[in-house]
């Protein structure tokens, strides 16, 4: 049994409240047990004390949005493709997976590209170390709703099919705009896009009525049965029970869009599907200029922040004071990588360069931590600094957003899987593509 | 309504200016505490201690945390790529011919572009602007001041560089045309030369045998007598040798950019007193595979081993659509560089490599007034750059 | 008294406006020299001739002699809003809807305004046989396309309301342009058919949903469901037709299928103005200033207008921007006037005739009490190549004027599609 680890002397951001001058962190396997200020917390005896004085520690980085992983993530089946599923396409050795833990990043949402109207399947990974990608993939257990890997699920139901896709263990990738126009057989216009998506959700709506009065008929009694609708199961189907749990509200829509009429368009689509469809917009460019409408519909956006506007019209208008804009009226703002278009060792600048825009500091690092754990719906499990939760963590050696701060260590689940003291490890923090593991 | 104010601000030219700072970086000299400037018909009229520098009567004051030199980006095809990205808005390259030396970045650039203001309001006052890598001989660069006025008011250098490309970008334009190998792409070039020294040996002819009048290969017989300079992209280690071999063999004036390997082979780079320009610092992974063993301590790796250092943003060919090197270089600061080395590179030391450094690059007395007020750490990525001057116009008052 | 380049911009004003001394032209009555216009709370509260109607204490007192106003004009086709509106999943694809494609924010939508545009129909382009539903918008100033929809049957309540009401007609081409592409007919008897063929499947859809609404469970039938509402008259089908045996097509499909139909374009009305008026087909025109470009709008000419009032046809007039530039909307009527056509005639249809065509004409078209506040404020006579637009207004709120730099620019300039800040925010 792994003795407890102390880290002592810290400037500490919990996130879940204000930054602790002289902090420790008490880690107990995977659990943290203990935050506070060194006064306030009692280090156990066997505990392995690490003296981080000077350091700063803040939970691990949660990435929204990214296709690390080595795989080719753009299929072309047809513009809407649920049955599409980015975990087959992932390898946990590709070093882009080892760049992540380099920059911070303790879990990753990885998605299918937006070259489609819907992509398929996300993906969402701990960035634990793992041999599998069973190993990495985090699965939600529909009764506890707590996630944890698809290893561990297989491990206790061995009879069970595997839980990778058995599980909800992500949700799917929608986009709109220019990205999914163009090809063989996409469409040609927003029209068309919308019409595709909106009809895809409304026959997934309609088959989950087909199920549930199916259910009805089953669990009635032979009287009530002849009351209701005769009504008969249809056959499972890998790609249209997928789009069922859509609209139920069991996996959530992480939906690529920046123009602000775009967005507003998948508004209106989660308006036609009911409010239990759970909406993250992504990239959000032109938020700012329907910052309302967002926030009316309790909608929060995925940002990445980018040095520079234009490369295709709709990004023409975008500004690093977007965040700030729409942060303000209350949008829960997540800071994204989109990873390769930004790296993700550099998502810290991501979050620093929003302050530049003008968002508070605070609510920069909670874009890159608890925000983007409320938005997975994982925020009960990971996302600060609290006793229960994960150890998920990252050692800086400086002020989170400072150019000059470098990850010194990441832990994901109370394993250490980055050191940049170690030599081998540190090109990952610094070089190119060419690096890979030892 | 940016643009009239931007007008309107640029011919401000007759107001003196008075810039105090808490830091004042001449770069040239060391760091001035509660320094002050003063500008004055375009130029710098006076720098030193604040104390002992009247503001003169209708001068204009400015204040701020940390003034520097303008910063200059030592190849961009920014005012050639615009916003949009569409066939009508990019003027950075032609397709038909791998030898193209008669182009010249001037007839294409638009000193109106959006994102030429994009990175003037972050301070970037100097831009060298080129076609993008591809042809392994393209065309001619142009050195502007960042300002909104015709490309003739603008020019620092109205006619510079040639430009050459090596490595993967030759072959995915030019595979067709003689480049679909490092090798072939070699030979175009060196053919090119000879056949600039062949022409140049028919020019001299009496009128009747004259070789009739070629427009790029001027440009190169000009090159190859040491009236211009060679500027190689160049990532891979091997294609950074080949393009000092070829200058070596034809007797070359060269500047390196892109070198994302060239900290794989900073002896050689140094040994051959060759600078380099670096970008990008923050490659991308899609990319071409030649820039695989980018690190972001290449700048640092390259600097200690002794050769001069500069940045340049280069070509993108979808979003963002321009680099800042302001952002680029501070990756450099933090991984290795650090603050003086890489504010050095961003002016002076690129204002040398560009053949500028008696006119921009460093806050001296009787140079341009291209200068940067900002508000704290110029690489901290908070900190904004809130006024920008170029050739003694403020052309940017707000915090960026 | 506030002269009236001073009133506020677009902040809704709690008290009455007082619009006074301009010549007035109602269109529902005739013109008013020296009038006053009260507007209060977005609608119209009186108009009559100075002297003649009382103007409420508190009213904001706009002098505005020398100018004249008229309704705000309806643009009754046109594809402002910045998107692709040509879709390719086949030539009949009536579940698409304009809404999905219109960015509010577009610059094309700020020019309609400076053309003295308030309400404008925006519509799928003409290269499919059904090209989809069209949009009525109220040029309202929001980012919000939904904030914008003039709907039958509106929703309460809901911030985004859902599609439900019918918030706009149906797009339907003929001739030339709906044949060619891949799975497009390739000729007018392809046409003809594949059109009736989907009008007979909205009618049994029709006769479907006449036995109740759908349970949830039913398989949806997005296409079936708005064909429905077309043959059901509910929803109106704005035809782009130009040749003379286009134009006859229609009215067989229209006996046949009983539809609310709307004829755009018409270049060839003249020919046929006698079936048009006999059938009561109203007829929006597109005003351009020379025939040809392709065979069937060869005959094109400017006495259309002018031929088709004569015999009792309802005309209007269109942009079909980008076709013909929004700003220059009241030039359209101009020409017509020059082929023959009564200057009020010419007036009504850029404004009460296109109103009634799409069923909006309790609410706009014409300067009624009760009405929406929807107003141009002209520096000269409507018809006349010397005025200018100076303001327009929108359920009492002014969202254009031409005496603010942005205004000129917008009125005047090249309109510049990049709204990209020069510098970085």
């Amino acid at each position: 049994m792994a003795a407890p680890i102390a880290w002592v002397g810290a400037v500490v951001h919990p996130v879940s409240g204000p930054p602790i001058a002289d902090g420790v962190v008490v880690v107990d396997g995977a659990v943290i047990v203990a935050v506070g200020a060194r006064a306030d917390v009692v280090i156990p005896q066997d505990a392995d004390v690490y003296d981080v004085s000077g350091k700063h520690i803040a939970p691990g980085i949660i990435d929204l949005h990214s296709h690390i992983g080595g795989g080719r993530l753009h299929e072309s089946l047809g513009p809407v493709q649920p049955g599409v599923a980015a975990v087959d396409a992932i390898d946990p050795s590709h070093p882009s997976i080892d760049r992540a833990r380099a920059g911070g990043i303790t879990t990753v949402n990885v998605m299918p590209g937006s070259g489609k109207l819907l992509g398929g399947q996300t993906a969402l990974l701990s960035l634990r170390p793992g041999v599998l990608i069973d190993d990495l993939l985090l699965c939600e257990d529909p009764e506890s709703h707590r996630w944890q890997t698809a290893s561990s699920l297989d491990a206790a139901a061995p009879d069970a099919p595997p839980a990778r896709h058995a599980r909800v263990c992500g949700g799917v990738k929608m986009a709109n705009g220019t990205n999914p126009q163009g090809d063989g057989g996409d469409p040609k216009s927003r029209m068309g896009s919308a019409y595709l998506q909106r009809k895809a959700l409304l026959d997934a709506k309609a088959r989950a009525a087909v199920l549930d009065a199916a259910d009805a008929r089953a669990a009635a009694g032979w009287w009530a049965r002849r009351r209701l609708p005769d009504v008969k199961r249809p056959e499972p189907d890998i790609a249209q029970d997928v789009l069922v749990q859509v609209v139920r509200g069991e996996r959530i829509v992480h939906f690529h869009s920046h123009r602000a009429d775009d967005m507003v368009t998948a508004l209106r689509l989660r308006e036609e599907v009911g409010p239990q469809l759970r909406l993250v917009l992504h990239h959000g460019s032109e938020g700012f200029k329907v910052a309302q409408a967002l926030a009316d519909a309790g909608v929060p956006l995925a940002i990445n922040v980018l040095d520079t506007p234009g490369g295709k019209e709709e990004t023409l208008e975008r500004q690093l004071g977007n965040p700030a804009a729409v942060a303000e009226l209350g949008v829960p703002v997540s800071i994204i990588t989109d990873d390769p278009v930004q790296d993700s060792r550099l998502i810290r600048r991501s979050a620093g360069l929003a302050v530049r825009g003008g968002l508070d500091p605070v609510l920069a690092l909670r874009a890159l931590t608890l925000s983007p754990a409320e938005a997975l719906g994982i925020a009960a499990q990971t996302g600060s600094l609290e006793p229960g939760k994960e150890a998920d963590l990252i050692v800086l050696s400086g002020p989170p957003l400072s150019v000059w701060t470098h990850v010194e260590q990441t832990w994901a689940d109370g394993v250490r899987v980055y050191d940049r003291a170690d030599p081998a490890q540190r090109v990952f923090s610094t070089g190119g593509d060419a690096v890979v593991a030892p | 309504m940016n643009a009239l104010l931007t007008c309107w601000l640029g011919t401000a030219l007759a107001t003196p200016l008075y810039l105090r700072a808490d830091v004042v970086h001449t770069v040239s000299g060391d760091p001035i505490d509660n320094g002050a400037v003063i500008v004055d018909d375009g130029k710098i009229l006076a720098v030193g201690p604040a104390a002992s520098l009247a503001i003169p009567e209708d001068a204009w004051v400015l204040s701020g945390a940390v003034l520097t030199p303008g910063l200059i980006d030592g190849w961009t095809t920014a005012g050639l790529t615009g916003p949009l990205n569409s066939s009508g808005d990019q003027d950075h390259a032609e397709s038909d011919h791998a030898v193209d030396p008669a182009l010249r970045a001037l007839d294409g650039y638009h000193p109106r572009d959006p994102l030429l203001g994009w990175l003037r309001g972050l301070g970037v006052t100097t831009l060298h602007a080129g076609p993008s890598p591809g042809q392994p001989v393209s065309g001619r660069t142009f050195i502007a001041e960042n300002r909104v006025a015709s490309v003739d008011e603008i020019a620092l250098k109205d006619d510079a560089f040639v430009v050459f490309s090596l490595g993967e970008q030759p072959k995915n334009r030019f595979g067709s045309q003689g480049s679909a190998s490092r090798m072939g792409n070699a030979a175009t070039i060196r053919q090119a030369l000879e056949d600039a020294r062949d022409y140049a040996t028919r020019r001299a002819l009496p009128p009747a045998d004259r070789a009739s009048r070629d427009l790029g290969q001027d440009a190169l017989v000009e090159l190859l007598a040491g009236k211009r300079r060679a500027l190689f992209h160049a990532h891979r280690a091997d294609d950074i040798q080949t393009a000092l071999r070829i200058a070596e063999e034809y007797g070359l004036d060269l500047v390196l950019a892109g070198a994302a390997e060239g900290w794989m082979v900073a002896e050689d780079v140094a040994a051959a007193g060759v600078p380099v320009l670096i970008g990008p610092v923050m490659a991308r992974s899609w990319r071409d595979g030649e820039q695989r063993n980018s690190s972001f301590e290449a700048a640092a790796v390259l600097a200690d081993a002794g050769v001069t250092v500069g940045f340049m943003s280069g070509y993108e060919g979808y979003v963002p659509k321009v680099r800042v090197v302001l952002f680029e270089a501070a990756i450099a600061a933090a991984n290795g560089l650090g603050f003086s080395r890489t504010l050095r590179s961003l002016t002076l030391d690129a204002a040398g490599i560009l053949g500028i450094a008696d006119q921009a690059g460093s806050i001296d007395v009787g140079k341009r007034a291209d200068l940067v007020l900002f508000d704290g750490d110029p690489f901290e990525y908070a900190s904004h750059a809130c006024v920008v001057v170029v050739g003694g116009a403020v052309v940017s008052e707000t915090c960026h | 008294m506030i002269p009236l380049l001073c009133a506020l911009v677009h902040v809704a004003i709690a008290a009455p406006i007082a619009f006074v001394g301009a010549t007035l032209h109602p269109v529902s009555g005739p013109r008013i020299d020296d009038g006053v216009l009260l507007v209060e709370d977005g609608q119209i509260l009186n108009i009559g001739a100075r002297g003649g109607l009382a103007i409420p204490d508190n009213a904001v007192q706009l002098d505005s002699s020398g100018k004249h106003i008229i309704p705000g004009l309806v643009d009754s086709h046109s594809h402002i809003g910045g998107s692709r509106l040509n879709e390719a999943l086949g030539p009949v694809q009536p579940g698409l809807s304009a809404v999905d494609a219109f960015d509010p924010t577009h610059t094309s939508v700020d020019r309609a305004r400076a053309g003295g545009i308030t309400t404008v129909h925006v519509m799928p382009g003409s290269g499919k046989l059904i090209g989809g539903q069209t949009a009525y918008l109220k040029l309202r100033r929001s980012s919000v396309v939904d904030d914008m929809m003039l709907c039958v049957d509106p929703p309460d309540g809901a911030a985004l309301p859902a599609r439900r009401g019918r918030c706009g007609g149906m797009k339907m081409a003929n001739g030339t342009n709906p044949q060619g592409d891949g799975g497009d007919p390739k000729s007018r008897m392809g046409a003809a058919f594949l059109q009736r063929q989907a009008l007979a499947r909205g009618q049994q859809r029709l006769k479907a949903l006449d036995n109740g609404p759908p349970a949830p469970h039913d398989p949806t039938d997005l296409d079936g469901d708005v064909l429905a509402e077309v043959v059901s008259g509910q929803r109106t089908v704005h035809f782009h037709t130009h040749r003379a045996d286009d134009i006859a097509t229609i009215l067989a499909l229209r006996r046949e299928f009983g539809i609310d139909v709307v004829l755009h374009h018409v270049s060839e009305g003249w020919k046929v103005a006698d079936a048009i008026a006999a059938a009561g087909l109203p007829c929006s025109l597109i005003v351009i200033d020379a025939p040809g470009g392709k065979p069937e709008a060869m005959q094109l000419s400017l006495q259309t207008g002018a031929i088709l009032e004569q015999k009792g046809v309802p005309v209007a007039f269109h942009t079909d921007d980008p076709i013909t530039d929004s700003r220059l909307f009241l030039r359209s009527a101009g020409l017509a006037v020059r082929g023959g056509m009564s200057p009020d005639g010419a007036l009504r249809a850029l404004t009460l005739t296109p109103a009634e065509m799409m069923h909006l004409d309790d609410t706009i078209g014409s300067l009624q009490p009760g009405k929406a506040a929807d107003l141009v404020v002209l520096s000269g006579p409507p018809l006349s190549t010397w005025t200018r637009v100076e303001q327009t207004w929108v359920e009492g709120h002014k969202v254009f004027d031409r005496a603010t730099p942005e205004g000129a620019a917008l009125a005047a300039g090249g309109g510049a599609d990049l709204a990209l800040p020069e510098e970085p925010r």
